[in-house]
């Protein structure tokens, strides 16, 4: 059979399992969208700007573990992909993205739209491909997908010019590798076994142990472990904004995160440790501040799966390369149990003394709205947010219960991420409850995907936490700048309900605490229109504990209030408490969704 | 291409010549030289060239650093797909060679003695024109850095270097 260079694109996803393309079209992948005329089982997703097909296969592949798919044309089309790519990169991601590319004759000559993408995502892609001939293409594809899902997940670019996906070449169905081998790509996934017991003696003479987890911990599928090393030790963890759901935040054990925003009580058990060790967590500058202030007297055991990671920021005593659920599997062997001690104490000082806190006086807070979002959907939520103060105060009140739960854009910090990834995650998962949390700057960077939201008709519940400024840089500019508020007032935005009545979603404004609870149980009665849910929250809140950028744990700013509220009633609300539901919870998505990780 | 080319006063701690084995594909200078820029890394010197087997190129590179950067640098370079292989020729016994070729000023009263300096370095005159010669010398970097400063006092008109190639001493190979 012939098919066209776009029909065998098409027959490399379908063998790759691809249900969800999000994209937009245009002149070079003309061929590509023809071929997609005729297509049943893949599902197009039309965006309305190429970021937005980014961030969604983006949020598609955290919901799920799964490789998200874009696609876009040529020039213009491709460059509107990079800040998605970069953001996927940044958090280990896996993606592949798909575009068009100007003719072979003509590359190189400026033909119009024409932009060297594959050289413009070199350094934020984990691998890219210019596909110079069709019979390329079942070769390119299965290694594209291989080496974004496989060893530390990250973006894999493809190129296609369009007199590639115009070529036709014979298909008999088995040019598609079963099996692929790559002599140069064969990451590491079993840790070394002396190291692991190693690692175990540490575990085993440490007194002021520390687990410090990452987004490694998530994509490698490992809460079961972590959960079983933790409760096996009696080892309090913490886990980065991206490990969250590593473990569930309401299991006693659980730290919640730690780092410039994270909670007192694990940036004091962090900085007091005589022992860290570090899941699938790359020492980022947000959480470590002043790096050789980090840990100070801290042994380090650092298991992560890309050796780069390993010394590159603290040299680790007990370096294990692998992928992290493996390794935790055979340390499990060999850890013994240990019971908890004053260290376990220590820490339940701290977190009495110094709990998170914010005016439990019914106004209308973001952490309030946090907290209610999670208490409303029994804490099931998949939580998206955006970039800013929103995003740390969700981090800190929303207790992720599973992984794949909590999505957001970590190391880029990208506004506008939230909703597309929301988006993203609702059509990887359109029996739950997608939740996406907002500023009133963030959503102003991607508001044209209300459209989309609205067209699929998902039931997405859009929260913008509209402070009317750009919040964290105001923080910034009040603590650091002198209160000098350079270009972060918003007073003047659109209406946002009458935004959302524009592209066909359902919207509300709120000003009160109460306001919002009603608003949000409405929305949860929507089955099929997105719903856009404006409060007006108190101005001109800051973010604490707050620890500066290049500071320790000594600078650490506590809330102003924090004497008062501390003991103030309801000063600790009466959240779900951890039970056996969280761990069926967890195994259910995993099994869901899993395969992020085959081994190699 | 965004090389970050320096002179060796610059260089932060030992030099370390490290070989890089690369799939033969378009672009892939481009990915090694653009981690380099992209991560602060110097290259004192870069040479590609094709090996024995056809689908293989071999970058020679020479770069400044401590024991913890080379680590790194080799690590970053070790995730690059298309990095097959990578060698620190700091770690054992090798064999590193440079070409230079440098035009001098050779006025007749001079002659006498470039001749004798490039009959001391080994090195040959390969164009001698009425007012300078070219000179080809091949060694290590001190070798040619010594010549270059020997001829120096006469003018130096043009100097080019191919930076250093190495190679393991005895049975092993990269």
């Amino acid at each position: 059979m012939s098919l066209s260079g776009a029909q065998v694109m098409l027959e490399c996803l379908r063998r790759e399992g691809v249900a969800h393309v999000f994209g937009y079209p245009g002149g070079s992948v003309l061929p590509i969208y023809d071929a997609l005329y005729d297509c049943r089982d893949i599902m197009h997703v039309l965006v309305r700007h190429e970021q937005g097909a980014a961030h969604m296969a983006d949020g598609y592949a955290r919901a799920t573990g799964k490789v998200g798919v874009c696609l876009a044309t040529s020039g213009p089309g491709a460059t509107n992909l990079v800040t998605g790519i970069a953001n996927a990169y940044m958090d280990s991601i896996p993606m592949v993205a798909i575009t068009g590319q100007v003719r072979t004759t003509v590359i190189g000559k400026d033909a119009f739209q024409e932009a060297d993408i594959t050289g413009i995502t070199i350094p934020v892609t984990k691998h890219n491909f210019l596909v110079k001939n069709a019979a390329d293409l079942p070769r390119t594809f299965a290694e594209a997908f291989h080496v974004a899902r496989t060893g530390r997940p990250g973006p894999v670019l493809v190129d296609m010019p369009l007199d590639v996906s115009q070529q036709r070449i014979e298909w008999s169905g088995d040019q598609y590798p079963l099996k692929v081998d790559m002599p140069s790509y064969r990451p590491t996934t079993r840790g070394h076994e002396v190291q692991i017991k190693r690692a175990a003696a540490a575990i085993a003479q440490a007194a002021r142990p520390v687990l410090y987890v990452g987004g490694g911990a998530v994509s490698s599928g490992a809460q079961a472990e972590v959960t079983e090393l933790a409760e096996r030790t009696n080892i309090l963890v913490t886990t980065t904004l991206l490990g969250k759901g590593a473990i569930s935040e309401a299991h006693p054990l659980c730290m919640g995160m730690l780092g410039m925003h994270g909670t007192a009580y694990a940036n004091h058990a962090v900085h007091n440790c005589d022992l860290l060790i570090a899941i699938g967590a790359r020492f980022d500058d947000r959480v470590t501040g002043k790096v050789d202030r980090f840990a100070p007297g801290a042994r380090v055991i650092h298991i992560d799966i890309d050796p780069a990671e390993i010394g590159k920021v603290r040299q680790p005593e007990i370096p294990i390369v692998g992928d992290v659920k493996t390794v935790l599997q055979v340390l499990l062997k060999h850890v013994e149990p240990r019971p908890a001690g004053e260290w376990n104490e220590q820490i339940e000082e701290w977190r009495q003394r110094f709990p998170l806190v914010y005016p439990r006086d019914g106004g209308l807070y973001t952490e309030a709205i946090v907290e209610h979002i999670g208490e409303a959907t029994e804490w099931k939520a998949v939580m998206a947010t955006d970039v800013g103060q929103h995003q740390m105060w969700a981090a800190q009140y929303f207790r992720t219960r599973a992984p794949r739960q909590w999505i957001t854009s970590g190391g880029l910090g990208t506004m506008g991420y939230g909703l597309p990834a929301a988006i993203g995650a609702q059509f990887a998962r359109p029996d739950e409850r997608v939740v996406c949390l907002s500023g009133d700057g963030s959503f102003q960077m991607c508001t044209q995907e209300l459209m989309t939201a609205s067209i699929y008709g998902l039931p997405l519940i859009v929260c913008i936490s509209n402070n009317r400024s750009l919040g964290m840089v105001r923080q910034w500019q009040e603590m650091f700048y002198h209160e000098r508020y350079s270009h972060v007032d918003l007073e003047q935005s659109p209406d946002f309900v009458k935004l959302a009545e524009a592209y066909n979603c359902i919207g509300y404004r709120v000003t009160t605490l109460e306001e919002f609870r009603a608003a949000f149980a409405a929305a949860l009665e929507q089955t099929n229109r997105p719903v856009v849910i404006d409060c007006s929250v108190t101005g001109a809140e800051n973010v604490f504990p707050m620890i500066p950028s290049g500071q320790t744990v000594n600078e650490m700013r506590m809330h102003t209030r924090l004497e008062e509220l501390r003991s103030a009633p309801n000063a600790d609300p009466e959240g779900w408490s951890y039970d056996e539901e969280d761990q069926k919870l967890s195994q259910i998505v995993d099994a869901g969704h899993g395969g992020a990780q085959k081994e190699n | 291409m965004a090389l970050t080319l320096s002179g060796p006063s610059s260089v932060q701690g030992q030099q370390h010549i490290i070989t890089v084995l690369v799939e033969n594909h378009p672009g892939v200078l481009a990915r090694v030289s653009g981690l380099f820029a992209r991560r602060g890394y110097n290259i004192e010197s870069l040479t590609v060239s094709i090996t024995e087997n056809p689908d293989v190129s071999r970058m020679t590179i020479v770069v400044g650093g401590d024991e913890l950067v080379l680590e790194q640098i080799t690590k970053q370079l070790n995730k690059l797909i298309e990095v097959m292989r990578v060698v620190d020729y700091t770690e054992f016994a090798a064999v590193e060679r440079e070409l230079a070729l440098i035009k001098v000023n050779a006025e007749p009263r001079d002659r006498a003695e470039i001749m004798q300096i490039v009959e001391v370095f080994r090195a040959r005159i390969i164009d001698m024109g009425e007012r300078a010669f070219i000179i080809e010398v091949t060694g290590g970097t001190d070798k040619i850095d010594k010549i270059r400063d020997l001829l120096a006092p006469h003018g130096i008109r043009e100097m080019v270097r191919t930076g250093v190639i190495a190679m393991a001493r005895g049975s092993r190979t990269a």
